[in-house]
């Protein structure tokens, strides 16, 4: 079976008139190693489904896969411990902590992990020197350039070497070179075997993906071949009945 | 990279939260431990006053005449008619019920004798117990034997004796093997000389005209054992003599409410302290906490989090408020008592003390921020960002 697998997945925030239907039956899965792009427009639910992909978020039904392990059927700390297993987060606007040096937050994962410090420390060096920070370790956030905090944001989520990035907007907030850098940088970590979902907007950057899911209103849709520039994967098409058939419940 | 890492950064960073939060703890904490080394030196002082009281119960006779007197108790007539107690019956004190917190009895015997033609108050005491019995005694040469005496101050300098001086009383010779500081009490005008003496110059072999007991112990339960002393000597009236003190005792053990009462509002203003500032804290690290919980970090190491750096300032602040605490009494006590009265030492126990009290209200009101920070949704702390 897939690496990752969504199944029927809804997510409904609000109850009675207030309620909005942020997704709304939801099915794919993605094999290990593979590099997913997912657009759609501004309000489209992206953003919760990759929070319900983070394993922070419950969905109000359906179920969610991850290396047989049905995420959202485990109890709220053991979820905590399996986004830091499992999961390498890089939000849209970096969310660094503005009062740890580059360094320390590239650390910060790894504080709840029983090594040295030493050992802490080279993974976090390692971390930055594969995303090419190397040598900004002691500056704060507030001396680096936006692509630098999307650097820093990247190396944090590959520290403890996780299975799956997730990168909401990962390029948002950043220039049209800069991003290509970054999405230069994403292509890489993939290639090193990382698998990588990312949200964007932007087609420039769903085109290093090897395939794009489509959301429109909640709902999985058909992408526009036209608008990849790198598509050799078929538009993703969900057999709702089949998927995760065999996933064991963890 | 630990969480108490995280706990120091975060620390520096807000620095002037972190002071606020150990001002009000320290401030509490000093405070109480003012209070209550105050209450404590008091009580020392006035501890110590007793103990230098010497004798805290008198028993005399039984008596209806009331003109010679002795430390403001009637001694009985001038007549010398005194109705005396059989010294032996003072040997019942020893099988009271408090007989442990009897610390010496001092017999006394009174007679009017003639001096160099002057009528002089005779008192024969047993000098053993003097030293409990009045502490405050001191002595211008040396106790006496059978043949001597110890003037009061007064006595000396009207009868025109010093040291070495000899006398007659009832044509037996004595020397005066010392003299009395003045007292200021009524020893000054006495003539003391050991117990079988007077005793035989008086022809009251025997008998004695008053004893003095000393329970000197700080809760000895007086009353009780003026009671159990009347019940053992018969033909004694017994009495207390600790008013003064007693009053003290009394206006000390309202301060000492008093002070537990300022304690408490200080310590609970505190709490609101801490409460009031953590709350705020968990609220601006609100982003912060959504990024640890995401990127791995469990309820409870943010709970941790926040309990180990409320912890650790409440350490800090308990260490400075007791030094604090302990400096303003001192400062207090020197003030009030210049020469030596009442003083604190550093106690380990109160430092102890505060400390615990100090971290105990710290993690206190901690909780609930904590738990707050703890229950905080990741997905929801980050979206709102
Ligand atoms: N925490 C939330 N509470 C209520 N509504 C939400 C919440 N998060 C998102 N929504 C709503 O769900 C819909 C999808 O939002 P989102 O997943 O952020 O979309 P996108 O990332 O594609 O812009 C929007 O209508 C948004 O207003
Ligand atoms: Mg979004």
């Amino acid at each position: 079976m897939s690496y990752v697998c969504a199944e029927h997945l809804v997510k409904t925030y609000g109850t009675g008139a207030a309620a909005v239907r942020a997704v709304h039956d939801v099915n794919f899965d993605i094999e290990a190693g593979e590099f997913v792009s997912i657009m759609g427009e501004s309000g489209a639910g992206k953003s919760t489904l990759l929070s319900i992909m983070g394993a922070m978020n419950p969905p109000t039904s359906g179920r969610f896969v991850v290396n047989d392990i049905d995420v959202y059927k485990l109890g709220s700390e053991k979820r905590t411990d399996f986004r830091r297993e499992f999961i390498g987060f890089v939000f849209q606007s970096f969310h660094l902590a503005s009062y740890l040096t580059v360094l320390e937050n590239v650390m910060l994962p790894l504080t709840t992990v029983p090594t040295s410090r030493k050992e802490k420390r080279s993974l976090a060096e390692a971390a930055l020197a594969q995303v090419g920070l190397s040598g900004k370790e002691g500056r704060l956030p507030s001396q680096i350039s936006g692509g630098e905090k999307e650097r820093v944001a990247i190396a944090r989520a590959i520290v403890n070497d996780p299975p799956v990035v997730l990168a909401d907007e990962p390029t948002g907030n950043l220039d049209s070179k800069t991003s290509h850098e970054i999405m230069a940088l994403l292509q890489r970590l993939n290639r090193a075997g990382t698998t990588i979902l990312m949200v964007t907007h932007s087609r420039d950057c769903a085109g290093y993906a090897e395939r794009s899911l489509m959301v429109t209103d909640g709902r999985l849709t058909e992408p526009d071949r036209d608008l990849l520039r790198v598509g050799n994967d078929l538009p993703f098409q969900p057999e709702p009945q089949d998927l995760c058939s065999d996933a064991r419940y963890g | 990279m630990n969480l108490s890492d995280i706990v120091f950064r975060n620390l520096l960073r807000r620095k002037a939260k972190a002071l606020f939060v150990l001002a009000g703890l320290a401030i509490g904490v000093a405070t109480v431990v003012a209070l209550i080394s105050f209450v404590e030196a008091m009580t020392n002082h006035i501890n110590h006053k007793l103990e230098k009281y010497g004798a805290n119960i008198l028993i005399v006779p039984k008596t209806e005449n009331l003109s010679l007197s002795y430390g403001g108790l009637s001694l009985g007539g001038v007549s010398f008619e005194m109705q005396e107690i059989r010294q032996r019956d003072l040997q019942k004190i020893d099988s009271i019920k408090n007989a442990a917190n009897v610390a010496g009895i001092g017999p006394m015997v009174f007679g009017v004798v003639t001096v160099r033609g002057q009528k002089v108050l005779l008192a024969g005491v047993d000098f053993e117990s003097t030293w409990i019995l009045k502490p405050w005694w001191k002595i211008d040469g040396t106790l006496p034997g059978e043949t001597g005496v110890i003037l009061g101050a007064e006595t000396a300098k009207v009868l025109d004796l010093k040291r070495g001086s000899s006398l007659q009383i009832k044509k037996k010779d004595f020397i005066v093997s010392g003299v009395l500081k003045p007292t200021g009490s009524q020893d000054d005008q006495l003539l003391f000389m050991t117990l079988g003496t007077a005793q035989s110059i008086l022809n009251k072999e025997g008998l004695i005209s008053m004893a003095e007991v000393a329970a000197l112990c700080k809760d000895c339960p007086i009353d009780a054992m003026v009671k159990q002393i009347s019940e053992a000597v018969p033909g004694a009236r017994v009495m207390a003599i600790q008013q003064v003190v007693k009053g003290r005792m009394e206006a000390l053990s309202q301060f000492k409410n008093f002070s537990y009462g300022v304690s408490l509002v200080v310590v609970l203003v505190g709490s609101l302290v801490v409460l009031a500032t953590m709350m705020g804290s968990v609220r601006e690290r609100t982003e912060e906490i959504g990024i640890f919980r995401a990127i791995g970090f469990r309820k409870s190491h943010v709970f941790k989090i926040v309990l180990l750096e409320a912890g650790f300032i409440s350490a800090v602040a308990g260490i400075l408020g007791y030094v604090a605490g302990f400096g303003v009494t001192k400062g207090v006590l020197q003030f009030f008592y210049e020469s030596g009265g009442a003083s604190i030492l550093p106690s380990v126990n109160l430092a102890a003390g505060a400390l615990g009290l100090a971290v105990l209200v710290g993690l206190a009101s901690s909780i609930y921020p904590a738990f707050l920070a703890a229950r905080m949704d990741p997905n929801q702390a980050l979206s709102a960002m």
